[in-house]
């Protein structure tokens, strides 16, 4: 009986080291993905910059990767990418920070129960709705106001894009001002100091590093967005700087090429895997910033 | 806590000043009235902006709200002439009138049908893993930094990786399987995520009973850790899966074709043994890939059919989303450890 026990418990060992490599290979799957990205990314790159060297990449002002005078600058995509960017953090940056404030400071706990699930639904409709709704309502909307406005344009995908990461921006810089201590604020009131005073000169100091980081953490979302952009903004490379015009952003160059029918192997195909790259590295700086504010801002209190 | 701070109200009323009580202090007295006069004007200006300033705060969450409904309303509108029975129906179609989303929705449904069987077992169980068994090593971090930073990637870099990995290195084709896969990386941190939480928020004195009456780790893990976090788990998986029904990007980047006529194989058979993979390599289409069909062209007649796919799809997620705040909410209410 207590032999049978023992054997038992040997095969109950031997099982549960077989459950937890399981498990390990699974939590491992996340290392795989990044890996694999890295791999394919790199591998396809360099390809490509076997062919392309690197300072045109960087310098040329053309982007005609399809064309018999094949052009590869970069610079070309990385406008619209940063244009709209900028346009979309212009609209989520004081809308975000305000509803931040608004819901940290001023509401009350049933107005805030209320309010963050509905930004959370709005941050879940899926962006080619967004994009639908950039193209067909807004462009329309804003060519009125703006008369010879085209009908692909950085403003109205850059607006729409501000709307949609708002939720995001708003609900992190929220935290971050709620993760400011409680006494902090009753110190501020004891002084005789109002609900914006508050917020302004003890809240949002306090909560800085945080709410940055909850702005980079959107541009870096907005670097990355695809959707909105290829429906709205166009897919004609310009290098431009204004708004009002249409231009392609990296991520809408990748769309194109992969709505075309690119033979593998060819230039065409590893260039999207050059700008792939790019983008990669761009939102990987954001992103390592912002996640490196946040952790600083997490230890501060 | 946030009662608004009634500061200085204790200060004499306007007439008494007088009675501060200085015998033939008169200059002294204008002055204090003079100075009370000035704080009380910064107080009603600083009580105003505070006002002002609580009123555009509700104007900006209304301003969010407003749009919300504007999107809703608007797809409603174009789309509601479409939004016949047929069109769920029909397959997509040159003559807009005609088309419908039949080939859309069930890819949708069955990429979705991969992505869940892939992503729930393989983030629950990272998530376990992380929470209950990971040691505290520099394996342990690098894990958990990696799933931090790829909550961040764009999702178009998964496509690239799919295109570059499951279509050509690994042949899979542009399937159904590596829309599936791809998808469930995509959605991989989110599931792990919300495990992790669920997980985390299970006193210990839950396992540490376990423990003295002999359960190994995994008998804890499966008596009672799974049952007791499923609930944010669901949460999680529901949310994640919101998420990957409306991305397009990635699934156009590995080359989903945009016109499909025909059905996958169906995967329940009629002979020995009933059940089909061959649906698995099929090539397909998904709703936001035939909404950004149909909203590119530039027949305004395809615009209603992208508005009246538009609605469906954003019901879907709605209804998921909902679902999931609902499901928190009442877990919330409910647990009382």
């Amino acid at each position: 009986m207590s032999a049978n026990r023992l054997s038992h418990r040997a095969s109950r060992h031997v099982k549960e080291r077989i459950i937890e490599s399981i498990l390990f290979l699974a939590a491992l799957v996340s290392v795989a993905t990044t890996l694999g990205i890295v791999y394919i990314l790199v591998k396809e790159s360099v390809v490509f910059f076997n062919q392309v060297p690197l300072w045109d990449f960087l310098t040329d002002t053309q982007w005609t990767p399809l064309f018999d005078d094949a052009h590869f600058g970069i610079i070309v995509l990385l406008s619209g990418t940063l244009v709209s960017s900028g346009v979309a953090l212009a609209v989520a940056i004081p809308l975000g920070t305000l509803i931040a404030i608004y819901l940290s400071e001023f509401a009350s706990a049933r107005a805030r129960e209320f309010a963050k699930p509905v930004l959370e639904l709005l941050s879940g409709v899926p962006t080619i709705i967004y994009g639908y709704f950039a193209l067909l309502f807004l462009t329309p909307l804003l060519q009125k106001l703006i008369p010879g406005l085209p009908g692909f344009n950085l403003l109205s995908a850059g607006i729409v894009m501000g709307i949609m990461i708002v939720p995001y921006v708003a609900s992190i810089s929220e935290d971050a001002m709620r993760a400011v201590p409680m006494s902090l604020r009753e110190g501020s009131y004891a002084m005789g100091a109002t609900r914006l005073q508050t917020a302004l000169k003890v809240v949002f100091p306090g909560a800085l590093s945080g709410i940055a980081a909850a702005y980079i953490l959107g541009i870096s979302r907005a670097v990355g967005e695809t959707m909105i952009l290829a429906v709205a903004a166009g897919m004609q490379p310009n290098l431009t700087w204004n708004p009002t015009e249409s231009a392609a952003t990296i991520t809408a160059f990748i769309v194109q090429v992969a709505l075309g029918d690119l033979p593998h192997g060819s230039v065409g195909y590893q260039t999207i895997f050059a700008a792939g790259l790019t983008l990669m590295l761009l939102t990987l700086v954001f992103n390592v910033l912002g996640h490196m504010m946040r952790r600083r801002f997490r230890e501060q209190y | 806590m946030k009662q608004s701070p009634r500061s200085l109200r204790s200060l004499p009323p306007r007439g008494h000043v007088s009675t501060f009580g200085r015998p033939g202090g008169t200059d002294m007295a204008r002055m204090a009235r003079k100075d009370i006069g000035e704080i009380r004007g910064i107080i009603a200006r600083a009580k105003r902006l505070d006002v002002i300033f609580g009123v555009a705060g509700l104007l900006a969450l209304g301003l969010g709200l407003l749009t919300f409904a504007t999107l809703f309303v608007d797809m409603a509108l174009d789309g509601y002439s479409r939004l016949t029975p047929d069109f769920f129906t029909e397959f997509p179609s040159r003559r807009a009138e005609r088309a419908g989303i039949l080939s859309a929705w069930v890819g949708t449904t069955l990429v979705m049908l991969v992505t869940a069987c892939v992503a729930v077992p393989l983030g629950v169980a990272a998530g376990i893993y992380l929470e209950e068994y990971a040691p505290r090593n520099w394996v342990t971090d690098i894990i958990e930094i990696n799933i931090a930073n790829l909550a961040g990637v764009p999702s178009i870099i998964y496509g690239l990786l799919a295109l570059g990995l499951f279509v050509y290195e690994f042949s899979l084709g542009q399937s159904i399987l590596t829309a599936g896969l791809t998808l469930a990386l995509l959605i991989l941190p989110v599931v792990i995520v919300a495990t992790r939480e669920a997980i985390r928020s299970i006193p210990s004195h839950i396992r540490e009973g376990a423990y003295a009456l002999g359960a190994t780790k995994w008998q804890v893990v499966q008596h009672h850790i799974l049952p007791y976090s499923m609930g944010g788990i669901m949460t999680g998986v529901i949310i994640g899966m919101a998420r990957a029904i409306g991305e397009t990007a990635p699934i156009i980047t590995i080359g989903a074709l945009t016109f499909i006529a025909f059905l996958p194989a169906s995967p329940v058979t009629g002979t020995f043994p009933f059940l089909s993979f061959e649906w698995l390599q099929s090539p397909f289409t998904v709703m936001p890939i035939q909404i950004f069909n149909w909203t590119s062209r530039p027949d305004p007649n395809f615009h209603a059919n992208a508005a009246a796919a538009g609605f469906v799809l954003v019901l879907m997620t709605l209804t998921m989303n909902g679902l999931a705040i609902w499901l928190r909410y009442r877990i919330r209410r409910n647990i009382k450890w």
